[in-house]
């Protein structure tokens, strides 16, 4: 796995994510979006919690797959890749924009909940991380004066674990944590897709929970390699605790935390 | 976009929310578009009181859309005869939570201008800074030119 270089200026972060992340998303939309239907079960849980009529904002929302879990809610989802972005405006009754996911157009304090599912893994640096997360809590409702912090609204965050030392990807602790990961996009070409067709079951069960198929995977051995194309996209995996640091230092308050099948996950309030 | 979005949406400017003029943002040259759909009476009482309904009506008139009332409908406003259902709910109890409650004109009207209008083309347009989101294909982007961020 290749090891990530990441500039320390904000401009050559922002250039650097443009390349790394955006654009790739941008061109894989349609084929990342197919990978992407089933929920994980902790961000399902936390959205069915939610008292009907609860609004919510879906940070990074990309296909919208977390907009079809409660119809009885109501979520604005906001992407950067517009291609992802409108194929969530879909999902009725709610919303998609097209957003950055550190100038979000919403007013502040005004959300019950938020949502940002293997998003904030993205920027690449810790200050834009802590950035992220600080965007997401400033959309939250505050808690009432005099109540406890978890009275206010609530935020989802969940990033990739850099301890999954049983996943195909085989990262632990102490590894480097600033990786570049590759998506393969498949040439579609009939002949080859109906070759494909016998093994896609397969291929989906050795994949790991995030849907990813890289070539070891997804690749059978009559396909040209020549015809796919591969797109690498920046990392920052996280290690035991990170999250939680990033959400105390943006303001926020960890009211659950938790690992679930190679990702971090906490459930934050903003302090009083 | 339907409607609906606008009443949470604001200019992603960071110097501009706190602000009171950059909400709400204001169509522009917009061309609407009706995508119709099951109308939802529960999901309409819902976000009822979460409506910022004098900025909604400013839209709804910025779009030539028929005039809004001054005031929010209630949510006894919504149902077709609510005030005698609730008479005999006290009545008969649990028997009358089974009649299923019809939706109002004004319960219509509401569900046609925020979920089933939409801005198709046009802009948004902040009312403190003048930046201007483009709306395609009913998407609006809010991605801002390097030097705004
Ligand atoms: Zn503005």
């Amino acid at each position: 796995m290749a090891t990530a270089m990441t500039p320390d200026d904000s401009q050559g972060s922002q250039r650097y994510e443009e390349e790394h992340v955006h654009s790739v998303y941008e061109q894989i939309a349609s084929h990342f979006s197919s990978t992407r239907y089933k929920p994980w079960p902790i961000v399902e849980r936390f959205l069915k919690e939610q008292q009907d009529g609860a609004v919510g904002a879906d940070i990074g929302c990309g296909n919208g797959k977390y907009l079809a879990v409660n119809p009885r809610v109501y979520i604005v989802g906001s992407d950067r890749s517009r291609n992802l972005a409108q194929i969530a405006t879909q999902h009725y009754p709610h919303s998609a924009i097209v957003a950055d996911n550190l100038s979000l157009p919403h007013p502040a304090s005004t959300f019950d909940f938020a949502i940002s599912i293997a998003v904030v893994h993205h920027l690449s640096t810790p200050a834009r991380r802590v950035e992220a997360v600080e965007a997401i809590l400033e959309l939250l409702k505050s808690p009432q004066q005099g109540e406890v912090a978890a009275s206010g609204g609530k935020a989802l965050i969940y990033v990739w674990a850099l301890e999954q030392k049983d996943s195909r990807r085989g990262w632990d602790e102490g590894h480097e944590q600033d990786v570049m990961v590759p998506w393969v996009l498949k040439e579609k070409k009939e002949k080859a897709q109906k070759e494909r067709k016998g093994r896609r079951k397969e291929a989906k069960e050795g994949a790991g929970v995030e849907g990813e198929k890289s070539a070891a995977v997804n690749q059978p051995e009559s396909a040209k390699p020549a015809e796919d194309k591969t797109f690498l996209r920046y990392y920052h995996l996280y290690k035991k605790g990170e999250l939680e640091r990033d959400i105390t230092e943006a303001g926020g308050e960890v009211v659950e935390s938790g690992y679930e099948k190679d990702n971090w996950w906490a459930i934050a309030t903003r302090k009083q | 976009m339907k409607l609906l979005t606008l009443n949470f949406l604001t200019c992603a400017i960071k110097t501009c929310k706190t602000s009171p003029a950059s909400f709400p943002l204001h169509p522009r040259d917009a061309e609407l578009e009706i995508i119709e759909s099951e109308i939802n009476l529960p999901f309409l009482r819902n976000i009822l009181p979460r409506l910022m309904w004098e900025e909604i009506r400013v839209i709804a008139s910025e779009l030539g859309l028929p005039s809004l009332p001054t005031t929010p409908p209630t949510r006894e406003d919504l149902v077709e005869g609510a005030s005698q259902a609730q008479a005999t709910e006290q009545a008969e109890g649990e028997a009358v939570a089974e009649v299923e409650e019809v939706p109002s004109q004004t319960a219509k009207d509401l569900h046609r201008i925020l979920l089933e209008t939409g801005i198709k083309e046009g802009k948004l347009v902040c009312g403190n800074c003048a930046h201007e989101y483009k709306v395609m294909e009913g998407v609006a982007n809010f991605l801002l030119p390097g030097h705004l961020v």
